[in-house]
């Protein structure tokens, strides 16, 4: 790996690692507690962050998997697979740390509410992404495949939301309800969620960057190994 | 297009093994699940629609794969495969056997639902004539194209389901939202966006499949 490499992966790892200790110290100890909620409510700034890593995920899936059919490029499939990885990972934790605030807030663990239900299912979706992958009788073969489900799943997301929301519906607006207002009265509140959601955002850049290098390197290790392979 | 599809029709009709299949897990799958739910419980009618949905949706997706697999068994796909049409005609028609073979165990599993519940009978089939084509489409279009697919993976049986019925959520969701309505005599307008609903999702995963099957069937 050349030198520049190096010092801009330490840069981006110093940035993610000082973002995310203000923003605990914001979420921990500067933020005032919720009038109605208590210290329970600090874990929504950690719940909401998640979010626009996981549909930014899943959005960049959607589209590298389009480029990867029509380019046939290596390097969309890498960004998309990296993508899904890390996509679930997020949605994971977004739903594990909304389970564990609605405990006390809503008093049961799960609701069908449409954003749950709206989740769970882009969950399923992922998770049988890469379970395609990691089961296709052959590797490339298995990168298109992934691929026509990457597209299936973006261009599904639209009609699952509506039917879902057609379905049933209890979730707090949180940011902003309909009627213009927020459920973040303190400014406080307000600076707290901005600093986590550009931590965790920036945390899943740099994962990002590392696990589409990752996926190269091992494309190398594979294309090296066969070319060793044939030629003895 | 209308070869492959007359051929398919044929071997069907000369052999009968998917269609027997699909009728009778569908029927086996009415009775399994009247059993999950007990007949004298007062919300078993409020199960209906869900029961005749699970038992569609289960037998068809495991009657689906019968229809590709067959053509794995003499290598026959390859000489589809070599066929000069275009590999999206081939899901065409691949999705109109499906949606046939679907449509006619319906025939028999909707009456036979009726039967089980106690409905009215002609006043059913009447409410009942639109959504079960329409959603039966979209689901032969999603299944053919991800039948395909899980074709080139280790374990086909499971993938299939894994990798379908999250995508195929706004398809059920409409269908057992319109049955349950349709079924206590909603009138039609008050289901008129899960029509829609169901509609957009047929149309999407038909043009999806047409683009998409070329990529899934390349060896």
């Amino acid at each position: 790996m050349s030198r520049e490499g190096t010092q801009s992966d330490n840069i981006a790892a110093a940035a993610v690692a000082i973002s995310m200790l203000v923003a605990l110290y914001f979420v921990l100890i500067a933020v005032p507690n919720d009038a109605y909620q208590g210290p329970v409510q600090r874990i929504f700034y950690i719940h909401l962050s998640m979010w626009l890593p996981t549909f930014a995920a899943f959005g960049i899936v959607g589209v590298s998997s389009m480029l990867f059919l029509w380019r046939r490029d290596r390097r969309w499939d890498h960004l998309a697979t990296s993508s899904a990885e890390l996509g679930l990972l997020f949605c994971t934790l977004g739903l594990a740390t909304g389970c564990i605030w609605a405990k006390p807030i809503w008093g049961t663990w799960w609701t069908w509410d449409p954003r749950l239900t709206l989740t769970l299912v882009l969950w399923m979706i992922y998770a049988a992404y890469l379970l395609l992958r990691s089961l296709a009788t052959n590797p490339d073969q298995g990168a298109v495949l992934a691929a026509i489900l990457g597209v299936s799943g973006v261009v599904d997301l639209y009609l699952v939301n509506r039917a879902v929301y057609w379905w049933r519906g209890i979730h707090p607006a949180v940011v902003v309800n309909k009627g213009g207002g927020s459920g973040l009265q303190d400014p406080m509140m307000r600076i707290t969620l901005g600093l986590c959601m550009l931590a965790f955002f920036l945390l899943f850049s740099w994962l990002l960057r590392l696990r589409v290098r990752t996926a190269r390197i091992e494309d190398d290790i594979d294309r090296l190994r066969h070319e060793v392979l044939s030629a003895v | 297009m209308l070869a492959i599809l007359w051929k398919d029709l044929l071997v069907e009709l000369r052999t009968k093994e998917t269609l027997a299949s699909l009728f009778l897990l569908g029927t086996l799958l009415l009775l399994v699940l009247s059993f999950a739910f007990d007949p004298s419980h007062p919300l078993h009618e409020a199960s209906a629609p869900g029961v005749l949905w699970v038992a569609i949706i289960f037998s068809g997706t495991i009657g689906i794969n019968r229809t590709l697999l067959r053509e794995r068994e003499n290598d026959c796909f390859a000489g589809l495969l070599l066929a000069p049409i275009d590999r999206g005609t081939l899901f065409l028609a691949k999705a109109a056997v499906n949606f046939i073979l679907l449509t006619v165990s319906e025939m028999f599993l909707v009456p036979l639902f009726i039967f089980f519940f106690n409905l009215p009978f002609l006043a059913t089939i009447a409410r009942l004539i639109l959504i079960v084509p329409l959603t039966t489409l979209g689901f032969a279009a999603i299944a053919t194209l991800f039948s395909a697919v899980s074709l080139q993976t280790r374990a086909r049986e499971i993938m299939l389901p894994l990798l379908m019925l999250p995508l195929a959520t706004p398809l059920f969701l409409a269908a057992v939202q319109t049955t349950t309505a349709l079924l206590s005599a909603t009138p039609l307008d008050q289901v008129s966006h899960w029509f829609k609903l169901t509609v957009t999702f047929d149309v999407l995963f038909l043009v999806v499949g047409w683009l998409t099957f070329e990529y899934a069937v390349a060896e």
